[in-house]
């Protein structure tokens, strides 16, 4: 007869102790390295000339109006799109119509287009040698190596990030509470804020977190069409590579440190909403139960 | 194969699932698990097999200790509750999975004949190179039954086997797995709140309640001498009338059994419908009908005795009784359990 | 069709239709039109060029070989998330995330001054006579970096979700855990390995910030396709500009059709017949 042991669980799969202390040793050295190294050197680097230096940068005019700008494009373009996502997930959760799964890749696609791409094409559509570009040159309206090309270069990039939550999500949850509402007299705003609403706030957050961060952050588009004009046009990944090729490292990094930050509140609030139950349509409640 | 728990206790986090269990099951007997939800029988059957660990106790294969033998190397066949199949492989690879990946090295050729003998076995045949999901839910039943056989196991566990099937199907296959049994003649558990079927199936029943088992026995025995008021009731419908115990007989309202072994005092009497019936004349417990319930076997009486309590008796299908009609309810047998 | 018992259809449809159009379609529309523009010969004539092969090389390659380790990593993070415990897993769990939150410009500057000759890691390996920084291997340390979180993302809740009865039935079947691993865990996983795998590649190619600050972007050797559109524009060759973003967009394309094709092939089992 066997002694009294305590609770043991036969071992899973991979649970020798050796393999597994292993396993973790090398994927948690790598994320040490390959994760975690970078976003240290940032801090590093950037009080690396001090905190004075660290200071002059951030105070600096031409970093301030970067900020100002990345901002100012973040605030026009999340919104729009949380908009968009928002009326693109109803339409396409709630009704059926002929070629919905076409404009659900659609949507997609910016996500697999790369950022210089997607600025190419806008060059195309209001640049001089573009669709409109003489129209608008006409009319004296300046798109592109201006701001709105920065916002509109922005919104490309981040076109899918609300509608991409929310459509598993509400696609998941049907549309019989929509359509009870609906039957009990409720308007179609009212049935959206009342019912519709509530049930997606948080990945609706969610994804407006993501396209922030994504909005803040975007390089490859936004230098296509800004023109990279000091103290006009740069947002602040712009202004990072300006002061980095002036050979102004210590600035570089205090700028981007600002940015580091903003992707650890990022990824704070990610976590956050997770566990509201957010970023994961909840699968099918699981049926297999053990101790019966 | 015989099988024996010693003293077997497991607990879940702070739930104690299974507490001080000893069981002997003989070589080549089909024994049914029988209890309610949370009574343990998954659990011990789980640990049975390997899947889980016993906190205390130990578990022995014939004479060999196999409390802390891993699920691989003890030689049981399992087939799951939702049978697990492994859905990227056909019928006829996931019956062959065990013979592949065995230590005992097997020809191409030899794999291949007995996969097609279990299929056959099954009552399968043509469906090896259906996918799972192209498959019913009782074809997928015995796959999983293939599958678990073709390791030749010592011992087959079944953890509520038709439980995710239709009425139809379940009774077919109950038959089925019967004969199967019969014909490998392979010590075999299976777990089941359903009581039809553990006493349908099962040579022997085994009856737990929280963790603890309360009677076995052949069908027969728990059903002709139920030790307890729970199995009493878990086995069937049961009327229950509050009874009173004085030398030797109970008294319930104008009825009256005799009993042995038990004090005197307050009593329960238990009586299946058809234990009771209905009679214009006393003695019995006084009583109205209240509905008659018509089955193609019979009738049913649901009536009300005079002190409120509701019963419901058998009658013989000729029997004219009607909804309203005044009368006794009176005992051919009962069981009597002291409150 | 159903009817539709909902009201707001024309409006919801009118604004994802109006706004995909202006901002997704039109542009793309607008590329296309302009690479058209040039005629086969002067099209194929620039992207067939003797840099633009070079850069479409350095491109895929990095590429792959980023998204080979990735697939190894990936699936090891996955698999130490989902499977183990340990202190601090929740916070790498978090962790893996970074690359998708950190700007790419600023995880350029960052992994630059990590492999350049004097940084941290730059020492240490130029000492083993291996240089990153401004080299082919600095464009896939960068790629690996940027494209890391696609593979863990795709795999976790897969491998969250497997059934455990469908390992506990392998192993009452006999089966060793590398039997196990390689008949019934990964191939219900390489359907999510696929995905992931083509998403983290088609970044790769896309990939622009965090790279063009490690790759040294010499022509012939380390200059990507991205940063070679973009060297176009300075020189405003817009047509050759528009040639050559139109083969990336081709790629893309591309992309997503076997990725598609992949997918629905490894899942053709759940298929019911």
């Amino acid at each position: 007869m066997s002694a009294i042991s305590s609770r043991r669980k036969p071992p899973r799969v991979g649970d020798q102790p050796l393999f597994r202390r292993a396993l973790i040793g090398i994927v948690l050295i790598l994320v040490a390295l390959i994760i975690v190294a970078p976003l240290v050197v940032i801090g590093v680097e950037a009080f690396s000339k001090g905190w004075a230096v660290y200071r002059d940068t951030i105070l600096h005019p031409d970093t301030r109006h970067a900020i100002m700008l990345t901002v100012l494009a973040a605030l026009i373009a999340v919104p729009i799109n949380t908009a968009f996502g928002v009326a693109a997930a109803w339409s396409i959760t709630k009704f059926d119509f002929w070629g919905k799964r076409f404009l659900l890749v659609v949507i997609e696609i910016p996500f697999s287009v790369s950022p210089i791409v997607a600025g190419v094409a806008y060059l195309f559509v209001y640049g001089l040698q573009g669709l409109f570009g003489e129209m608008l040159d006409a009319w004296d309206i300046k798109i592109l190596f201006a701001i709105p090309g920065v916002i509109l270069a922005s919104m490309f990039v981040t076109a899918p990030f609300v509608a991409r939550e929310l459509i598993p999500l509400m696609q998941a949850q049907g549309r019989d509470l929509e359509e009870a509402a609906t039957s009990l007299g409720a308007s179609g705003w009212r049935t959206f804020f009342s019912v519709t609403l509530p049930n997606v706030k948080w990945a609706l957050l969610y994804g407006v977190v993501l396209c922030n961060a994504r909005v803040m952050g975007e390089f490859g588009a936004v230098s296509v069409v800004s023109g990279n004009i000091r103290g006009q046009t740069n947002t602040l990944p712009l202004h990072i590579e300006l002061l980095y090729h002036d050979y102004q490292a210590a600035g570089a990094f205090a700028s981007a440190s600002i940015l580091a930050l903003i992707a650890v509140f990022t990824i704070i609030a990610k976590v956050a909403l997770e566990k509201q139950g957010a970023g994961r349509v909840q699968p099918a409640a699981n049926s297999a139960e053990n101790a019966s | 194969m015989k099988i024996r728990l010693d003293h077997v206790i497991k607990t879940f986090e702070t739930f104690r699932a299974v507490k001080d269990v000893s069981l002997e099951i003989e070589s080549g007997e089909l024994v049914a698990l029988l209890g309610p939800s949370g009574s343990g029988k998954t659990t011990i059957l789980r640990m049975v097999a390997g899947l889980e660990y016993s906190d205390s106790g130990s578990i022995h294969f014939d004479t060999q200790d196999a409390t802390d033998i891993p699920v691989r190397d003890r030689g049981v066949g399992f087939v799951f509750q939702h049978y697990a199949l492994f859905p990227h492989m056909t019928v006829a690879e996931n019956i062959a999975f065990g013979m592949k990946v065995s230590k005992v090295k097997r020809e191409k050729a030899a794999i291949e004949a007995r996969v097609t003998e279990l299929l056959r076995l099954v009552r399968l045949e043509g469906l090896g190179d259906r996918f799972p999901a192209q498959i019913s839910g009782g074809q997928r039943q015995r796959v999983a039954l293939a599958r678990a056989l073709a390791v030749d196991p010592k011992v087959l566990l079944l953890d509520e086997p038709f439980g995710a099937l239709d009425a139809n199907v379940r009774r077919d296959l109950r038959r089925w797995l019967r004969e199967i049994h019969s014909e490998l003649g392979i010590t075999t558990i299976f777990v089941t709140h359903d009581q039809e079927e553990a006493l349908d199936l099962a040579d022997r029943v085994v009856i737990l309640k929280d963790g603890q088992i309360v009677q076995q026995g052949t069908p027969e025995e728990v059903c002709r001498d139920p030790k307890s008021a729970f199995v009493m009731k878990f086995l069937g419908d049961a009327n229950v009338i509050a009874a009173e115990v004085r030398d030797g007989k109970a008294y319930a309202s104008g009825a009256a059994i005799a009993v042995s072994g038990l004090p005197d005092g307050k009593a329960e009497l238990y009586a299946r419908p058809a234990d009771l019936d209905w009679a214009l004349q006393g003695p019995g417990i006084p009583a109205s009908i209240t509905r008659v319930l018509d089955r193609p076997d019979g009738r049913r009486v649901l009536a009300t005795a005079e002190t409120g309590e509701h019963l419901e008796l058998d009658v013989e299908p000729e029997r004219s009784v009607k909804a309203g009609d005044g009368g006794f309810v009176t005992l051919r047998r009962a069981k009597v359990f002291a409150v | 069709m159903r009817r539709n018992i909902l009201p707001g259809l024309r409006l919801s449809l009118g604004v994802t239709l109006f706004y995909v159009g202006l901002i997704v379609v039109l542009p793309i529309v607008a590329l296309i039109l302009k690479a058209a523009s040039l005629g086969p010969e002067d099209y194929w004539r620039i992207v067939s060029s003797a840099r633009a092969l070079a850069s479409y090389r350095v491109t895929v390659l990095a590429a792959l070989g980023a998204t080979v380790f990735n697939l190894f990593f990936g699936l090891a993070l996955a698999w130490v998330l989902v499977r183990y415990r340990f202190p601090g897993w929740r916070l790498v769990d978090a962790m893996v995330d970074l690359p998708f939150a950190l700007p790419t410009a600023v995880a350029g500057i960052s992994l630059t001054a990590l492999f350049s000759a004097n940084g941290w890691f730059g020492s240490v390996l130029g000492n083993l006579g291996i240089t990153v920084a401004y080299t082919p291997l600095g464009i896939m340390i960068a790629m690996c970096f940027t494209s890391l979180p696609f593979i863990v993302r795709t795999v976790q809740p897969v491998l969250e979700d497997l059934d455990p009865a469908l390992e506990e039935a392998a192993q009452s079947l006999g089966g060793s855990d590398w039997a196990i691993f390689r008949k019934v865990i990964l191939p219900l996983l390489t359907p999510a390995l696929l995905a992931g795998v083509s998403l983290s590649f088609a970044r790769c190619l896309g990939e622009f910030g965090a790279i063009i600050f490690i790759a040294g972007n010499k022509p012939m050797s380390t200059e990507i396709t991205a940063l070679l559109i973009f060297i176009r524009l300075e020189e405003y060759d817009y047509p050759a500009a528009a040639a050559i973003a139109s083969v990336l967009l081709l790629t893309a394309f591309v992309m997503l059709g076997v990725t598609n094709w992949l997918q629905a092939r490894a899942l053709r089992y759940t298929v019911k017949g």
